[in-house]
């Protein structure tokens, strides 16, 4: 992964093309075993993907996508699983768009306004993941289980704040309920495209800033060092004087705060309120992405834009009679497919560098320890 | 040794198990190599060498959880080929290991049977089995309640589940692996009453162990293992630990030896009282005092377990004191972070280097950094120094000639040797006031061995002080200034490297000295 020499680059994008071309084969038989034809869904998407809207919405959806799965993979770097960023963003963005709706925030300059929504949802994400790290860090309690209990957890109480009783209003003209809308002064303008009624989300850049972020931290700064440290090998980190709890606060309030920014490109660029039909679920998406880009900074991106292209096209597919599930089809063996495929790289890439390096010194290790 | 077994043994009982030519390689690495072990039906069979001899890797092969490259096993004289441990089990061979593996919330008998639930129709048959439990129990002199709850058992009683365990399964040898590594002395005593109670009733029983006057205790035959070979097989009447030792070791070994003292009258690592407590409540480390001076190295033997690695991991900031102090250079740091003792110049060269050493998944140079990473050449402020740390990689690379081809491949895919020079290398960078080493040397080839003992001589000689600790008893004396013994948590006796012998210090290890 260090050296961008021809070979590594070729094992690096091996898995995941693999991965795809496997599942592209796969869908195809599931296809022709329905009587479906693969060709006309491929003509039937590739028609879709001509069309500028589709290629806004599909750059739209990977923009949350793409937050969701930075959310994910913090944690995963330092082995923790952060399952929880479905419940953070959810109720990240239905508390900052009460907040960023609220009547005296009319007053306030638009740039104030937006960023005050912003970072507030960033601290209610922080907050909800914050309990499952002091959960974690005082009594030992996985993450995996707290993060799932609080989603739920968050489901209700996002459901019991919605209500016009509390910190929403009726939706004229609906049965819809949504917190009070955000006027003009709080909505972050979109990029419009030639032909296509929907802009590109302007907080893409917030996407591509916490990207860049998300790299910087990693592999230029030494909490980003202490943090792989981390994953790689608890008890090395602990040895070199690394605070382990320290760093699973940091690391699920980071995760957290990143998770509460998910929702903010929908919010504040199309929704301008938390509704009932907000969506859902972007968190779980997010660990797909997550896995599939290897956690890496660019690796997510190209699949949170294959995941985005995906589900916007799907819906071209019920207008040909193609039943839209085989993209939910294709996105599960994708995921399940590279999981393999990079564990197989990986065996590789190791036995070859220790070849290598053999080749290299001219001789085979010499005789030690093996606990294997 | 390897004679034919014989099926009408009369006076000489058939062998039990059998393991010819066993060869065994991982990736790059030679294990096993042509190991040869026959164990007589209803003996008490030793298996000692050092850690890394290869002892493990061959308990798991005839457990049938490794399967050998080469080599036949055979068990009561037929060949037999063991794909899982269940095969094993199917053969009578049965394996109770170091670690426990018992779930604290069950009874004794349903963690005895576990995974083989005795059936009787669509119910479960707990009364069958609890009665089968009783018999055992009383056969053996195990002296279990089936009914007692697990979380309630002390060790050595969980042991005795364990062997349990596999007795239920019908187990007709049983593989021991370092037993006694987590009992005190009195449950030492009656683990070996109970071995000799099961050998009486005509089980055979393999015991695999580094303690060897424990050995020479409870053993019938000894096979020796060195360096993933069988060395040879002896019985406990014709050999002495020190011989025993010497055949664990082998001696062509480079010769460790100090020059002229340089060992000043400033104390710069002072522990007074220090005890450790374990996690359940045992007391590891006992009131241990010593001062290391700039300039001396301080050696600490003892038999593995005695309490060193909690000492380390103490004076490190990794383990908490229950009571004690540990000053540095006149400074108090018996309550400051790792990372506090790092930078104040504690350099650690750990025990196990793939534990606590290196990051395996990471390239030399990210290795470079771990344990330095708030420092120069590595950190500039909060931001890494990419460039300072690559080039003082190559730097330690050159000067500690680790075998690599570039900095950039992963730690992996070096030999333990190389990993071990580079991890050398990088605590003795950034000028170390102190260095805690275990067994800096260990798995590390004989000329590597050499080149760190010239790189310790140095750093001594710059006023470095050093605590050694190692199973290498003339690395210890060559390269130490004060030697004392660790026994049980305490350190008994201090001795002048100049005079003291490893056969004194082996019998002062092992408790049984009468010099004090």
């Amino acid at each position: 992964m260090k050296r961008l020499t021809p070979r590594a680059l070729l094992l690096g994008l091996a898995a995941p093309l693999g991965a795809l071309v496997f599942a592209a084969g796969l869908c195809a038989v599931i296809l022709l075993v329905t009587s479906h034809s693969p060709a006309d869904t491929v003509d039937a998407m590739s028609t879709a993907a001509q069309r500028p809207r589709t290629l806004v919405n599909s750059l739209n959806t990977a923009t949350t996508y793409y937050l969701a799965a930075v959310a994910v993979a913090v944690g995963f770097k330092m082995k923790l699983f952060n399952i929880g960023v479905d419940g953070q963003y959810r109720l990240a963005a239905m508390l900052s768009a009460t907040l960023a709706g609220a009547a005296f925030m009319e007053g306030l300059p638009s740039f104030l306004r937006i960023t005050m929504t912003i970072v507030a949802a960033m601290l209610v994400g922080a907050a909800w993941s914050g309990l499952a790290a002091l959960l974690k860090v005082t009594r030992g309690v996985s993450e995996v289980i707290s993060t799932i209990m609080l989603n739920a957890i968050a489901t209700y109480l996002v459901s019991y704040l919605l209500n016009p009783a509390r910190l929403a209003e009726n939706v004229p003209g609906s049965n819809n309920i949504s917190t009070r809308p955000i006027n003009e002064g709080g909505q972050v303008t979109g990029i419009t495209v030639e032909g296509s009624s929907s802009k590109i989300f302007g907080l893409l850049f917030l996407a591509l800033a916490v990207g860049f972020l998300y790299w910087f931290v990693l592999s230029r700064t030494r909490f980003g060092f202490e943090l792989k440290a981390t994953g790689l090998s608890e008890s090395a980190a602990v040895a070199s004087g690394v605070s382990v709890k320290k760093m699973v606060v940091l690391s699920m309030l980071i995760s957290g705060a990143i998770a509460g920014l998910v929702g903010m490109p929908q919010l504040l660029g199309s929704s301008y309120s938390y509704a009932l039909d907000f969506p859902a679920g972007i968190g779980f998406t997010g660990i797909a992405v997550a896995l599939l880009g290897r956690n890496h900074p660019v690796g997510m991106a190209v699949a949170a834009l294959l995941w985005g292209f995906l589900d916007n096209t799907a819906n071209s597919l019920d207008v040909a009679g193609i039943p839209r599930e085989i993209v939910l089809i294709m996105q599960g063996v994708i995921v399940l497919s590279v999981v393999i495929a990079y564990e197989l790289v990986r065996r590789y890439r190791v036995a070859a560098e220790q070849r290598e390096v053999g080749r290299a010194l001219g001789r085979t290790k010499a005789l030690e320890e093996v606990s294997a | 040794m390897s004679t034919e077994p014989s099926q009408t043994a009369g006076s000489d009982p058939a062998i039990a198990v059998e393991l010819s030519g066993i060869t065994k390689r991982f990736p790059g690495v030679i294990a096993n190599s042509d190991v040869n072990i026959a164990v007589r039906a209803g003996t008490v069979h030793a298996l000692v060498g050092e850690n890394g001899a290869g002892k493990s890797t061959l308990m798991k092969i005839l457990y049938g959880m490794q399967r050998p490259d080469e080599g036949t096993i055979a068990v009561g004289g037929h060949p037999v080929v063991f794909t899982s441990p269940a095969d094993a089990i199917k053969a009578g061979i049965g394996m109770v290991h170091q670690h426990f593996m018992l779930a604290d919330n069950l009874t004794v008998l349903e963690n005895v049977v576990l995974g083989g639930e005795p059936r009787s129709g669509i119910g479960l048959d707990f009364a069958a089995a609890r009665d089968r439990i009783r018999e055992i129990s009383d056969n053996y002199g195990l002296n279990i309640d089936p009914d007692d709850l697990v979380d309630d058992l002390g060790v050595g009683q969980r042991q005795r589940v364990e062997i349990l365990k596999v007795l239920y399964r019908g187990a007709r040898t049983l593989i021991l692996d370092e037993p006694t590594a987590v009992l005190v002395p009195q449950e030492v005593d009656e683990l070996f009453g109970n071995l000799r109670e099961l050998k009486a009733e005509g089980l055979t029983i393999l015991f695999i162990s580094h303690k060897l006057d424990e050995v020479l205790s409870v053993a019938d035959e000894i096979t020796v293992m060195r360096r993933g070979t069988t060395v040879a097989s002896v019985l406990p009447k014709d050999v002495t630990a020190r011989k025993l030792a010497e055949l664990m070791v082998g001696s062509a070994l480079p010769v460790p030896e100090l020059r002229e003292s340089t060992v000043t009258d400033r104390p710069i690592l002072e522990v007074r009282g220090l005890s450790v407590t374990s996690p359940d409540g045992r007391r590891v480390l006992d009131d241990v005092s010593f001062t290391i001076h700039a300039g001396e190295v301080l050696g600490i033997a003892g038999v593995e377990g005695n309490g060193q690695a909690e000492l380390v991991e103490a004076l490190m900031g990794i383990r908490q004191l229950a009571s004690g102090s540990v000053r540095l250079a006149g400074t108090d740091i018996s309550k400051t972070s790792t990372k506090d003792r790092r930078e104040a110049g504690m350099g650690y060269i750990p025990e196990d280097r793939h534990r606590q050493g290196v990051l395996l998944e990471a390239t030399l140079w990210e290795n470079r950094i771990l344990g330095h990473q708030t420092r120069s050449p590595n950190a500039r402020g909060p931001l890494l120094d990419r460039a300072g740390a690559r080039a003082d990689t190559r730097r330690i690379v050159e000067e500690y000639d680790v075998r690599t081809p570039s900095i950039e491949v992963h730690a992996s895919a070096l030999s333990g040797g190389n990993q071990q020079k580079l991890i050398v290398g990088r605590e003795m960078s950034g000028s170390p006031v102190v260095l805690i080493a275990s067994h800096p040397t260990r798995g590390v080839d004989v000329g590597a061995q050499a080149a760190i003992w010239d790189h310790v001589r140095n750093a001594r000689a710059n006023q470095l002080a050093v605590l050694l600790i190692s199973a290498d008893l003339e690395e210890l004396i060559g390269m130490s200034d004060t030697v004392t013994v660790i026994l049980r948590g305490r350190l008994a006796g201090q001795y002048d490297p100049a005079t003291v012998t490893p056969q004194e210090l082996g019998s002062a290890m092992t408790g049984a000295g009468s010099e004090g």
